[in-house]
């Protein structure tokens, strides 16, 4: 079977709501991306060094990175010798081949689901640089859980940047959920553990801690976002259970130095990707997932409340290359 | 590795290339390809990386190599001075409108850092330009994106004007430009919504605050982590609204910021000013020969001359040159020279303009500890003359003495003589392989300087 058939069946699995929204979400991305590939098709008819140099340039557009866009195409050389592959067309299958793998790498092509305590209370931590949307993920993350059943409390641990705690308010009120919050300047590590003693109290499922964005070279910063998680440990035994880090998907290579730093400080344990609804591809989580195995959990695809939706590198890499596995016969059928 | 510098890249390319007196096409060919990823791995759009190298490559090849230059350096001369070109001389003058209020607009992505870019700007103009701002919140969408900007108001003790969030964009700026009129504000500064560059809805919604504010100055504020995608952002903002110049912000982190070279290249707008932190008196004017270095990783290493040029006397900096390599360098030099470097500025601030000093190990991150260094001050200072010159003459006594003098423990003092002494051996060892026109690979060999 194809790969694009493999791809096209595991996608038909999943509820067509879901992968829609993903499509939906993702047009620009696609449009943009998968228009470039069908140029570069249609362009080269053979497999040549000018096509693998366009081909490069589209990658490296994507912010995939250099190094891993560089190995890629090396290996995808190697690939269409060894295949003897002469038909630009097949190239592009092997590419998104390629993708899912470097994602993956050799751990289970899964979606990586939010690792939560089944009985008592589990803590999620939110850390990330300025202006990622780590409070509006909140918000969206809270309304999920809630629409799951959950009881969900809020944290507003960003004390720092001005109106960061009324913004969480908002959020709290619009989806129905309580916040704990201190005032303006106070100390961050203070207010989730209160949030925490709130969260026992009322025997809420799980508590989501908003912290103030950090640029990642700031030592001090992030000795105060290692004092926080460690005040999580203390009071909650596993906890936290999650630490999710915001990724804007406009950043570019910045973002590997994001996902390494914010890890050292609090051992991240998944990606949010923010804004995919804009033009940029986010391309960088590849690389990250490749080289620090932190998977991608949820992507942030508008500005609705209902806008989160979980990763999956296939529904991804579909998103990317939709309209070219669209243009290809369905091969199950005609068995 | 992503986040090599440059320089640490070319170190190998350049050893190649030595010693020729002419610079051939294979020599920029090799230089060129190591240019091109340094910049695709700072952000820079791919498709101005490769305008830019197609230049390089043509004003290079067949240049005389100047007498103080390898030809691995001369290629890097030129690079640096067609990319100070690309970005564009200073350009941190703000419009001022014949008839007041100038009106200034903020626009950009989310999260790029308009509504603090606002407070800092509004703060700058009062500071630098002894102007008298008003601030508007026209962002009725986020959250609390009011009450931030007037909390900043309020930090600032400055009017922010706003409708709350049931009230139009375009209403609210208009009723604001009355209200500053009245007030006699010389300066509005309009805070809008962060909106996706594709998102027709909200592009003419700034377009119509564009018509009824007529702006002397249009912003767009980038987050200078910005990947490839700049390009489509900046090329959409302003072939809609025409912007008239850029803020790059969070430029106080890591990131290399290549993003700027594309803006710049896309739309041809300067880059007016940079975002430095977090803190309201953190924008400062842009200097786009600084940019040009960081983006290739060399370092701010102009900005650390022109610091160092600031403060330090030039006829003592020969001096103490010329101790060095005599060896004869005292405590008294060294208190001296550590008086000059903390009027510099915060060290760890000085050590991350060093080209190179964020990949020698323990640099990086590295938190200068001001009070270890006032510790060693009032050591030396609890020396005596004779001491400080010939630190040999320490003994047991004398280093109680001293300790008690300057608050430290004895081992302090044992430890800062042991320091003194390594590092005049260094100073020495480094001296003369300077003298023999050798460089040893460190910290000092600063191969395009």
């Amino acid at each position: 079977m194809s790969f694009f058939q493999k791809l096209k069946d595991k996608i038909s699995k999943q509820t067509e709501q879901v992968s829609d929204k993903f499509k939906d979400g993702l047009t620009k991305t696609r449009d943009s991306f998968a228009t470039k590939m069908n140029d570069l098709v249609a362009k080269y008819r053979k497999v040549d060094e000018d096509f693998f140099e366009e081909l490069e340039e589209i990658l490296i557009s994507a912010d995939v990175g250099v190094e891993t866009v560089m190995e890629l195409i090396e290996e995808l050389e190697m690939e269409v010798k060894r295949r003897n592959i002469k038909e630009t067309t097949e190239v592009v299958e092997v590419i998104s081949e390629k993708l899912v793998e470097i994602y993956y790498g050799d751990a289970e092509e899964e979606v990586e689901e939010l690792k939560l305590n089944q009985e008592g209370l589990s803590v999620i931590l939110f850390v990330g640089v300025n202006g990622v949307g780590k409070t509006t993920t909140i918000g969206k993350l809270a309304h999920r859980l809630k629409e799951e059943g959950k009881t969900v409390m809020l944290a507003a641990g960003d004390t720092f940047r001005a109106g960061a705690i009324e913004q969480l308010d908002v959020w709290g009120e619009r989806v129905g959920v309580e916040v704990i919050k201190h005032n303006e300047g106070s100390d961050p590590a203070a207010v989730i553990y209160d949030g925490i003693q709130a969260a026992k109290s009322r025997k809420a499922d799980v508590l989501l801690c908003d912290t103030a964005g950090r640029l990642q070279n700031k030592v001090n910063l992030m000795n105060e976002l290692a004092k926080v998680k460690r005040v999580i440990s203390r009071e909650v035994p596993d906890a936290p259970h999650e630490v999710l880090l915001v990724l804007d998907a406009t950043t570019g290579q910045n973002a590997m130095s994001q996902a390494k730093t914010f890890s050292d400080a609090t051992d991240v344990s998944g990606i949010v990707l923010s804004k995919l609804d804009g033009t940029a591809k986010g391309g960088i989580v590849l690389a990250i997932r490749n080289e620090l195995s932190i998977p991608v959990k949820y992507v942030g695809l508008g500005e609705k409340v209902a806008d989160l939706q979980p990763f999956d590198a296939n529904s991804f890499v579909y998103g990317l290359f939709a309209d070219i596995i669209e243009q290809q016969p369905d091969t199950n059928e005609e068995q | 590795m992503a986040f090599e510098g440059l320089a640490d890249r070319l170190q190998k390319t350049i050893q190649k290339v030595k010693g020729k007196g002419k610079v051939t096409e294979a020599d920029v060919k090799e230089m060129t390809r190591e240019v091109r990823l340094a910049l695709l791995e700072a952000d820079v759009n791919f498709k101005v990386v490769k305008d830019f190298i197609k230049r390089v490559k043509e004003r290079a090849i067949g240049q005389e190599v100047m007498d103080s230059l390898t030809p691995g350096q001369q290629v890097i001369k030129v690079v640096k001075e067609e990319l100070s070109d690309l970005m564009g001389g200073e350009q941190s003058k703000i419009a001022v409108a014949n008839k007041p209020p100038t009106v200034i607009m903020m626009v950009g992505l989310q999260g790029a850092g308009k509504t603090t870019t606002t407070g800092k700007l509004a703060n700058l103009l009062r500071k630098k330009n002894n102007r008298n701002p008003m601030l508007v919140a026209a962002d009725v969408y986020r959250p609390a994106a009011i009450n931030q900007l007037e909390t900043l108001g309020k930090q600032l003790d400055m009017p922010v004007f706003s409708l709350g969030t049931e009230a139009n964009p375009v209403d609210i700026a208009k009723q604001a430009i009355d209200k500053a009129k009245e007030e006699h504000h010389d300066y509005v500064i309009i805070d809008t919504a962060g909106r996706l560059h594709v998102d027709e809805q909200l592009m003419d919604e700034l377009q119509n605050i564009k018509e009824v504010t007529t702006p002397d100055e249009i912003f767009l504020v980038v987050d200078s982590m910005t990947g490839q995608d700049a390009v489509n952002v900046a090329e959409s903002f302003d072939e809609q609204l025409d912007i008239s110049g850029v803020v790059l912000t969070k430029l106080d982190g890591d990131t290399r910021g290549g993003a700027a070279i594309s803006i710049k290249a896309v739309t041809g707008k300067p880059i007016k000013y940079a975002g430095m932190g977090e803190k309201l008196d953190e924008l400062e004017a842009f200097h786009p020969e600084r940019m040009a270095s960081r983006i290739l990783g060399m370092g701010d290493v102009l900005s650390l001359i022109e610091k160092a040029q600031d403060n330090v006397d030039e006829k003592q900096a020969k001096e103490l040159e010329e101790k060095m390599r005599s060896a004869s360098f005292t405590f008294e030099d060294f208190l001296e020279q550590m008086q000059q470097v903390k009027n510099m500025g915060p060290l760890d601030e000085l050590i991350n303009m060093m080209p190179g000093a964020n990949k020698m190990k323990g640099m990086k991150n590295l938190q200068v500890d001001e009070k270890q260094i006032s510790h060693v001050e009032a050591i030396i200072q609890s020396m005596t003359k004779k001491e400080r010159i010939d630190p040999g003459i320490m003994n047991a006594s004398r280093k109680r003495r001293i300790a008690k003098g300057s608050g430290t423990s004895v081992s302090e003092v044992n430890r800062l003589l042991k320091q003194f002494d390594e590092m005049k051996k260094m100073m020495k060892q480094m001296t003369n392989t300077s003298k023999k026109g050798k460089k040893k690979k460190g910290l000092m060999n600063f191969p395009f300087m």
